[in-house]
């Protein structure tokens, strides 16, 4: 078993076991509270440029299933307590370690997660470095920034990917979607055309969808000002539905504005309240950036975080788009949202 | 929705006694919900007949009635205190089928009482089994299917549409006799058609067999306005078919993918919404391992065992929850206690693993069976917190007080291991254990056992490493074996280390979100880690005293300890003590985040409980009202410098040694019955002789116990010697004189200057049978004013004598019009709840007081005798032998109840009367017009005293029935009997049993071990047919006794506790 390090950049050090590649790395340190969908969190591409620390104690349970994959895996490297050495599970195909072999990611067992859990609640989201060496100063690891996150996971090509019976065209903009978001609308009779992030709003509307859908992704939302200004030319000619990344998007499109939080929602348990109903749903949530609520032009909250009261779903009537911060589509998590692309469909049938 | 101000008085229905799969998790419920109910500023009507609860306390509700928990009894105090409203989710089973009877007659409409909570409707659709199959058809949630077929061609109609495998069963056929899995229609022919010749009626059921799919339960809450959470996933070590009260369990749910997860979180909260739940409610799923095929098993639409557990392993608290969401509030209003900054509507996120381990009773029913099936047998249960499966198991076996610390345990019988692998009993976990150390592969034990994968090769991790350390120990090996949750004197015995470099455990906090906020309740758990947040955790600056709780409840051993547990905590802070718990039991009060100042989750053993210390650093620790798994700390405790408060661990153990009791004895010239220690067949004959029959038998340092026997004469020693003797004994055999005289018990508080007995107990049966398994009755009955005196003195000179400062329960026997005392125990009895509730002294918090230096005259409440009041209270005890069909239920030394209930009233037979209509002990008797008969069989020695009961029940007009033996000497007294053949002849008495002439049966004389298995079979008919069935004659003249005494559930007084006459009488 071999050693190796965490290393926070306000310095401190954490000793552990090496597993996965034999690399190091570094990256910004985040945690989710996500009891099971490692594999989901793992292939998460909104996850890029992160590394990813599970507070719970049992990762690799039940092995790697490629079925389950959301996106490639683009996390920087893979913290846990206890990694599974001999997972069960009737679809499991390998473990936990030699995905991340494979995938080229170094991964540190046998670390106090709750521990430095409690330290990002306490100081915010910081970055760190897994290392199989002590490095001799942290100016690399404080330099560390997230750029470029979309350009790097969105599709390089469109694709189309049929519904069995057709019933609407939906462009999907790629910005590091989930699988199961095509999934979900594929479901609903949606035929889905995936486009990369930086396709213009005319290319898009020349192929006259019924609806777009903005995907979730990775980064600073706005770091994107192009698609921005896309979207706002979108808005009002074409029903529009937004998650995650593309809830920020949308947002910024139409005035608002976005800010970092201390430590984000990742977790499969997160409160949301639906302004309309006072109905409250379990979501499944990964975002470091909110939309500040009192920003809001030309739409109204229509979720809530039950928990801190921060936006996670806005209503544009007159653009005939909404959005929301979580995620509807779950994978990890809970379907308990999964009507709100039942919503986007009645949208679409006008 | 805010606060329903229509509510304004509602009555709860509590679970009365603990029986098996009911037990102290209904009081944590119950009293959670009182709280809450009065925290509202709701008037809150309680009934309950178990005594020994926290809920039944004076200040958790307003108005509370001890009494039977029928629906007759229930009507008569909802038509006397006309509450507007009745919360029946909380009492378990029980409060829930009352509800629903009194709903189903129209009781409820008719006096305008509403149900909170979930609607009878929504019960009714989770209950009923057709009703259920039905709606979860209507919903498309699947149940295990099955169809019924009366010939051959059907039954392979039926299975082709439910799919192979199918299990095939017999309609009428005892233990299924008859059926068998086919795997295809070949098979099914052969198995269809033994299946109908072995029915009675033609008739099998044929049912898909899933026999190896995983058990997962998910807990979950819903409020009025629909929205719904999954609170806790569950899983079972075993797979289907083990009753989830009788498996190890984990949660969070370990072997699930997101994939598989969601998929039964979703249906589960899709089955609460199709039923219309509010409140929490369990659902049971069987989940194919090898596809996404799942089978809907059960749904308990209101608190349970699993319930509690969740709320213990996630920090959420279901029951209290429950009760807001039936008082009016939505789940997004609700506060959640342990953040103080979120909100209840959300799901607990695990930053560690929980593994639950069940309590059997079987050390006290030696050659039961051990076999576990879909019938509970546990009594109770533990649970552990930890980093990995393998510590939250190392943590929760040698919690479960089974005398063991790490997985080896030496098998029961000399069977292959390979053999004993495919039976699932309680010793299952070992067997695997043992089968992986002796080189059997993880997979080969999947197969036999069905366990997954998963969890055996975390056994495996243990093994591994105990081959590791048998090699010796090293300091990388040390670290490991800790992380790994064993003890340093395990390790020890293991690697044959002499010395141990030693290493404190840090804390954990149990938090709800996986430190995503900050915590404000102070529920730790042990872990390795470098931080430690118990330490860290702000304190008041007050001296800090900790109490240790009692562990799984057990035969012997039942919530009674965690009551008084409770109130010392609550008498402490009240003091201004800060208080720390100890105690590894999910269902109780005291393990509650919010009974004491810090909660510490942890095992009663010597090491995990001095790490805590170690953190804590208490000024005093308190052992009193634990049970024996406190008690058998304080020597412990006492060697490494800790102090003990109350009773010293000096006086402790002058009342356990036996002869330095006895010299304390000698001294004060009291009474005990003459014994001795003895070796040999010969030196007991010898003894007996000496002492003179009848004599009690018993090896000194009983295990488990059941070795204890009254014996009559030489044959009778010759005979148990010899068995003894066989098994090879360490230690003598004592044997002592039996005296068949009034026992009589008396719970004592001292402060060390002064005395204070809150009252004097005397049980219906004579000496012989255990304290805990008799009927007592308060105030004694036939006790003269100058016996009474006596047993006052004696028990103020041996109380003060043995220094106590505090508690103690002193058992006597009153022979010949001699007192003897029987055994002292210096802590907090069994009884002390029971007795503190009837005469209004709060015995554990004058205890409490009295341990930490105030004196009884300070506080106030008397000294000597406390005065009689106008009640009489009776305490009766209840067996769970419907779920344990194979045991000896004979009565004797042994104890065997699991619960007991109170009856108190005006005379002695009235209390009797409803104690013994609580216990279930009721009987068809000529006064309600019935027919009615008396079996009666007794012994030899018992033939002298049965006429004159004889006499009793021929007058009450009941019919008689004797066995030979005993139908002479009552013919001889001049009455007319019918004789029935001996059981062992014939099946005489079983057909008089089912046709219905015989009401209750008197059956003495099951003592020898070759007539045990007919009790054994006559007991269990009776069971089947509810007639009581008595091993005592003190009983049943009691009985004979309630019937002469004309009550009924309609003419007793309705006794408000809290109301009680305070007059004396």
């Amino acid at each position: 078993m071999k050693k190796a390090y965490l290393v926070l950049e306000n310095g401190t050090v954490w000793e552990g076991t090496a597993f996965g590649a034999e690399t190091d790395s570094i990256g910004e340190l985040v945690f989710t509270t996500g009891m099971n969908g490692y594999i989901e969190t793992l292939t998460d591409e909104s996850y890029y440029g992160q590394i990813v620390m599970q507070t719970f104690p049992l990762i690799g349970n039940y092995g790697i299933i490629p079925a389950d994959f959301e996106g490639n895996c683009s996390v920087k490297a893979y913290v846990v307590r206890e990694w599974c050495r001999h997972p069960s599970n009737f679809r499991a195909e390998e473990t936990v370690d030699r995905f991340l072999k494979q995938k080229g990611i170094p991964g540190i067992s046998g670390i106090d997660t709750r521990a430095i859990t409690k330290l990002i609640r306490e100081q915010g989201v910081m970055n760190a470095a897994i290392c199989h060496t002590l490095p001799a100063d942290l100016a690399a690891i404080r330099q560390y920034k997230i750029t470029r996150a979309v350009e790097a996971v969105t599709a390089k090509a469109p694709y189309t990917l049929p519904a069995e019976k057709e019933r609407f065209r939906v462009t999907l903009i790629d910005y590091g979607a989930k699988h199961n978001i095509l999934r979900e609308l594929i479901r609903r009779g949606c035929t889905v055309t995936v486009v990369p992030a930086e396709t213009t709003a005319e290319q898009i509307l020349a192929a006259k969808p019924d609806g777009v859908m903005l995907s979730n992704g990775p980064g600073d939302p706005a770091d994107n000002s192009a698609q921005i200004a896309q979207i706002a030319k979108l808005c009002g000619k074409v029903p529009i539905f937004g998650i995650c990344l593309g809830h920020q998007l949308l947002a910024l499109a139409l005035g608002a504005k976005t800010e970092k939080l201390k430590y984000g929602h990742r977790g499969s348990n997160q409160p949301v309240k639906e302004t309309a109903t006072g109905r409250t749903y379990i979501s499944s949530q990964n975002h470091g950036y909110a939309v500040v609520s009192e920003t809001i032009r030309n739409g109204r909250l229509s979720f809530i975080n039950a928990n801190d009261g921060t936006c996670e779903g806005i209503d544009y009537p007159e653009q005939n788009a909404f959005s929301v911060q979580f995620h509807p589509e779950a994978a990890a998590g809970p379907h308990d949202t999964a009507f709100l692309f039942d919503q986007f469909v009645s949208r679409m049938e006008g | 929705m805010p606060l329903n101000k229509q509510i304004k008085k509602v009555m709860v229905i509590g679970s009365g006694p603990i029986v098996i799969g009911q037990a102290a998790e209904f009081d944590y419920a119950g009293a959670q919900a009182c709280r809450v109910l009065k925290e509202a500023g709701v008037n809150v009507v309680l009934v309950n007949s178990n005594p020994a609860t926290i809920m039944t306390d004076k200040a958790l509700a307003d108005e509370i009635y001890l009494e039977p928990l029928t629906e007759e009894t229930v009507k008569r105090i909802l038509l006397k205190e006309k509450p507007d409203s009745l919360l029946a989710g909380l009492g378990g089973q029980t409060g829930l089928t009352i509800a629903m009877q009194l709903d189903k007659d129209g009781f409820l409409a008719q006096n305008g009482i509403r149900l909170i909570g979930t609607n009878a409707e929504a019960i009714d659709k989770a209950e009923d089994r057709r009703l259920f199959k039905e709606t979860m058809q209507s919903i498309g949630e699947p149940t295990i299917p099955s169809d019924i077929a009366n010939d051959v061609k059907t039954a392979l109609d039926k299975a082709e549409q439910i799919g192979y495998p199918v299990i095939v069963r017999p309609a009428f056929t005892l233990g299924g006799a008859g059926g068998g899995v086919a795997y295809n229609a070949e098979e099914l022919e052969g198995i269809a058609k033994t299946g109908l010749d072995a029915s009675p009626i033609t008739q099998i059921l044929v049912e898909k067999y899933i026999f190896g799919w995983k058990e997962i339960e998910f807990e979950t809450m819903r409020d009025d306005a629909g929205n719904v959470i999954a609170v806790c996933s569950m899983e079972n070590f075993d797979p289907v078919g083990v009753h989830t009260g009788d498996s190890i369990v984990v949660a969070p749910a370990l072997t699930l993918s997101d994939k598989e997860y969601q998929m039964l979180r979703s249906a589960s909260l899709h089955i609460i919404s199709a039923l219309g739940i509010v409140g929490g409610c369990n659902c049971q799923f069987a989940l194919n391992p090898e596809s996404f095929e799942y089978a809907v098993i059960e749904v308990n639409p209101r608190v349970s065992r699993s319930s509690a557990l969740a709320s213990k392993a996630t920090g959420y608290p279901i029951a209290k929850i429950t009760t807001k969401i039936a008082l009016g509030y939505t789940l997004d209003e609700i506060p959640n206690d342990i953040t103080g900054k979120t909100c209840a509507c959300f799901e607990p996120a695990l930053d560690y693993v929980v593994v639950k381990f069940p309590k059997w009773p079987f050390d006290k029913f030696a050659g039961a069976s051990r076999a576990l099936g879909t019938q509970m047998k546990a009594t109770g249960e533990v649970m552990a917190i930890a980093e990995s499966f393998e510590e939250g198991l190392m943590k929760a076996v040698r919690g479960a007080e089974i005398g063991l610390d790490t997985l080896n345990a030496a098998p029961l019988d000399d069977l292959p291991v390979s053999e004993r692998l495919a039976m699932a009993d309680d010793r299952r976990l070992f067997t695997v254990f043992e089968a992986l150390k002796s080189g059997i592969s993880p997979e080969e034990i999947a197969r036999i056992t069905k366990i997954d994968l998963f969890f055996l090769y975390k056994l495996q991790n243990l093994a591994d490493y105990e081959n590791r350390i048998s090699c010796g120990m090293t300091e990388a090996l040390y670290q490991e074996g800790k992380k790994l949750g064993y003890p340093d004197e395990a390790l020890k015995r293991l690697s044959g280390a002499g010395d141990l470099p030693g290493m404190d455990a840090s804390y954990n906090m149990v938090d709800t979100c996986g430190a995503e906020f900050d915590a404000v309740t102070p529920y730790f758990y042990s872990t390795h880690g470098r931080i430690c947040e118990a330490r860290a955790f702000p304190r008041s600056g007050k001296p800090v005293i900790m109490v240790l709780g009692s562990g799984p409840i057990r035969i012997g051993q039942g919530i009674e300890f965690d009551y008084s547990s409770v109130h010392c905590v609550w008498t402490l802070k009240s003091m201004g003590y800060d208080v720390v718990i100890v105690n590894n039991n999910p269902e109780t009060v005291s393990t509650d985040y919010d009974t004491a100042d810090r909660l510490y989750f942890e095992p009663l053993t010597p090491e995990d409980v001095m790490n805590i210390i170690k953190v804590e650093k208490p000024v005093g620790v308190v052992v009193a009202f634990g049970g024996q798994t406190a008690i058998k700390l304080t020597k412990f405790l006492d060697q490494n410098g800790v102090s003990i408060l109350g009773t010293s661990a000096e006086g402790i153990d002058l009342a356990e040694d036996r002869e330095r009791f006895d010299a304390l004895l000698e001294r004060f010239s009291i009474k005990r019955p003459k014994g001795a220690g003895v070796n040999t067949l010969k030196e007991a004959l010898c003894a007996a002789e000496m002492l003179g029959y009848p004599v009690l038998l018993r090896p000194s340092y009983v295990i488990g116990g059941q070795n204890m026997k009254i014996v009559h004469d030489a044959k009778e020693v010759r005979m148990y010697m010899e068995r003894i003797l066989a098994q090879g004994i360490d230690n003598p055999v004592l044997v002592d004189k039996y005296m068949a005289g009034k026992e009589l018990e008396v719970d004592v508080i001292s402060d060390g200057q002064d005395v204070l007995i809150p009252g004097i107990m005397q049980h219906i049966e004579r000496a012989g049978v255990h304290s805990g398994d008799s009927i007592a009755v308060y105030p004694p009955y036939s006790i003269d004013e100058g016996m009474t005196r006596h047993i006052v003195e004696c028990s103020e000179k041996l109380a003060l004598a043995l220094g106590t400062k505090g508690l103690v329960n002193i058992q006597y026997l009153i022979y010949q019009d001699e007192l003897y005392v029987i055994e002292v125990n210096p802590r907090a009895s069994r009884t002390i709840p029971y007795i503190s509730k009837v005469t209004d002294i709060p015995m554990v918090d004058v205890a409490s007081r009295v341990m930490t230096g105030q004196t009884l005259r300070e506080i106030g409440c008397g000294t000597g005798l406390h005065p009689i009041p106008p009640y009489y209270a009776v305490k009766a005890p209840v067996f769970s032998f419907e779920k344990l069909t194979d045991v000896n239920a004979y009565l004797g030394p042994e104890m065997k109840s699991t619960g007991e209930v109170l009856g108190i009233g005006k005379t002695r037979e009235e209390a009797l009367f409803k104690a013994m209509t609580a216990a279930g002990m009721t009987l068809r008797s000529p006064h309600g017009g019935e027919e009615a008969g008396v079996f009666i069989s007794v012994d030899t020695h018992d033939q002298a005293e049965v006429l004159p009961l004889a006499q009793k029940f021929a007058a009450l007009g009941f019919r008689l029935y004797a066995t030979e033996e005993t139908a002479g000497t009552i013919r001889g007294g001049g009455l007319s009997v019918r004789e029935v053949a001996g059981i062992r002849e014939s099946d005489h008495a079983f057909d008089l049993l089912e046709s219905g002439e015989i009401s209750v049966i008197l059956y003495t004389g099951a003592l020898m071990d070759s007539t045990v298995e007919d009790y054994i079979a006559l007991h269990r008919k009776a069971l089947l047919l509810s007639i009581p069935c008595f091993t005592s004659l003190d009983t049943a003249n009691a009985l004979a006794d309630c019937v002469q005494s004309r009550y009924t559930q309609q003419n007793t007084e309705l006794v408000n506790i809290n109301a009680l006459e305070k007059t004396a009488r």
